[in-house]
């Protein structure tokens, strides 16, 4: 299996306690209605509605897949996920379309850039945010056989890394290890960062980098350990500064009595330009150039 | 409907309403809108639906969901007095060893799912509801809302998703009292005509006396009202059913009687004189 068609299909059709939901966004499941049946319910555009239905279908021993743009999914439906999935713990799985920078152009409407925000807050809930198609796919498997709810930032973009490691919730792949900078990331900014730690690296520095594809439950040892080792760690992420991976860390770093210097790399308080996805990072200072440029800049 | 059933279920009506007098103190309850279900309640676990205290894990057992779960007193005194749980068990109300506060949860036998939030369990009921149909069970799943619940457009946005699936074993009692919390419903928010809405959704729709329990037993006994569609049954009720002195009040939904009001009040139930009600009128909402 090597893309979320083939492995949703293969999921489902293998056991029937999967049912695949959408609230009418079709992008990654438009194969599955005349293969799954009545096990493929499309809700129209209800995202409530999906939500409640998906905790009672999980009551009677279902796993449902839903499926939304990542906004209407988790925001216009959150007292659902909150209510009927988090204070039931059902296992409902929450595939997010355009999370991040991936909605582009849509504008700030479209722009799920505090999910990682709510979803974490709800007890039980996991979240999950792959980097690349490959890294996707391997860590779905698991996160679909297990008890609990899930949300995951899906991401079908061309492999990024090439050698990703098998998944294993709340561990941090660890790509690179470095003593003057680690750098942490997740989701599809995995690509731009790649770049950013081979200008650094080509500059002689010593760079580290995790691919925090699990942010819930998170690799606590992986981040204790790299602020230990690295003068400086950033945090990069297409989500705002409040409540995403640099909040995770410095929660992190509190509980465990120790601190670093952390540079932030994300969106303050405010939604980003829209755009082309390769205009929006220029304009956000996303590129690996301006990855580096920006940590060069707090390295001086 | 045979006398001796109308006087089981007209008996067991009356020991539910004091259940929840009793449930209106040391921190009160939503007494109004408990007393506007009881009959309704006391009903359908009367042998209508296929779901007693021994068939709580049967998939196939019948389903009733609390949608307006502020009215649970009526749902605990009921599971009391059927032998669910223990009567004695009712008097932890609001207390930290027990699980019996203002809104139903998962930790009380019988109850399905939690509730407290208006306008989610048609969408949870949705989902059992189309399990049954994917195992080829032909259970039934009722879901009792309230009137006040209706202006939660979630509602209405499942009604729509059930009539497009055509969900004939999803039934929705609408248990309307007339209130929502603090006013009448046709003042705030007007809600007739109700049963056009209804039909206009897609649902075969019913209206009943809700407190008349011959008229229950004839309009349930005919579900599905329409075999490729949802069933809605407006039972027109009355907030405070039983005693007079709080009766269709928009001031006493929710109450904290003192003690010497709820002796009163259970004297009032069983036929004495109004109660002079001193204690405060409570706004939660």
């Amino acid at each position: 299996m090597t893309t979320y068609p083939e492995l949703i299909k293969h999921t489902a059709l293998n056991d029937d306690r999967y049912i695949v939901m959408t609230a009418e966004n079709r992008a990654v499941v438009k194969e599955l209605p005349p293969l799954l049946g009545a096990r493929f319910i499309d809700t129209g555009i209800t995202e409530q509605t999906m939500i409640g239905m998906a905790a009672g279908l999980a009551l009677r021993g279902r796993v449902p897949i839903c499926h939304a743009l990542a906004p209407f999914l988790i925001y216009r439906a959150y007292e659902f996920v909150r209510t009927d999935v988090g204070i039931a713990h059902l296992p409902v799985k929450l595939s997010a379309w355009i999370a991040g920078f991936l909605s582009d152009g849509n504008g700030p409407t479209h722009q799920a850039i505090e999910d990682v925000a709510l979803m974490r807050t709800i007890p039980g809930m996991t979240v999950f945010c792959p980097s690349d198609n490959a890294d996707m796919v391997a860590m779905l498997p698991e996160i679909w056989a297990s008890p609990h709810p899930a949300y995951v930032r899906l991401n079908v973009r061309p492999d990024a890394y090439g050698k990703h490691t098998p998944f294993k919730t709340g561990v941090a792949e660890v790509i690179s290890e470095g003593t003057d900078v680690t750098i942490l990331t997740y989701g599809m900014l995995l690509e731009e960062t790649l770049k950013a730690m081979q200008i650094l690296k080509d500059k002689g520095l010593s760079v580290g980098l995790l691919n925090m594809r699990s942010l819930k439950p998170v690799d606590e040892q992986a981040i204790l350990k790299v602020a230990a080792t690295s003068k400086l760690l950033v945090s990069i992420e297409d989500h705002f500064l409040t409540g995403g991976l640099y909040s995770i860390i410095a929660e992190v770093l509190l509980k465990n009595r120790t601190t670093a210097n952390v540079l932030p790399l994300s969106l303050n308080e405010r939604w980003f330009k829209p755009g082309l996805l390769s205009e929006v990072l220029k304009y956000e200072g996303f590129t690996g150039e301006q990855i580096a440029e920006r940590i060069l800049a707090n390295l001086a | 409907m045979t006398q001796e059933k109308h006087k089981e279920l007209k008996d067991r009506a009356f020991a539910v309403r004091e259940h929840i007098i009793r449930m209106s103190t040391d921190g009160g309850c939503f007494t109004g809108a408990s007393l506007s279900c009881a009959d309704l309640i006391v009903y359908l676990y009367s042998g209508f639906l296929n779901v007693s205290k021994d068939n709580l894990q049967d998939p196939q057992r019948d389903f009733l969901l609390l949608s307006k779960g502020h009215d649970v007193p009526a749902l605990y005194g009921t599971f009391a007095e059927l032998g669910w749980i223990e009567k004695d068990r009712l008097k932890n109300h609001l207390k930290s060893n027990d699980s019996i506060y203002w809104h139903p949860n998962r930790n009380i036998p019988g109850i399905e799912f939690h509730s407290g939030s208006l306008g989610h369990l048609p969408a949870v009921g949705l989902g059992i509801a189309m399990d049954n149909r994917l195992r080829g069970y032909n259970n039934r799943v009722v879901v009792i809302t309230g009137d006040g619940e209706l202006d939660e457009g979630s509602v209405w946005e499942t009604l729509h998703v059930a009539s497009a699936y055509k969900m004939n074993n999803l039934t929705i009692v609408v248990d309307r009292n007339h209130f929502q919390a603090n006013m009448k419903t046709e003042d705030l928010i007007p809600l007739e005509p109700l049963a056009d809405k209804f039909e206009a959704f897609g649902c075969a729709v019913k209206r009943i006396d809700g407190h008349d329990f011959e008229a229950l037993e004839e309009t349930f006994s005919q579900l599905p009202f329409h075999k490729e569609k949802p069933s809605v049954i407006i039972a027109d009720t009355v907030r405070g059913k039983g005693l007079p002195s709080i009766e269709a009040r928009a001031d006493r939904w929710f109450c904290n009687f003192n003690a010497a009001e709820v002796e009163s009040l259970m004297k009032e139930l069983h036929g004495a004189a109004e109660t002079t009600l001193t204690s405060e009128t409570l706004t939660v909402r």
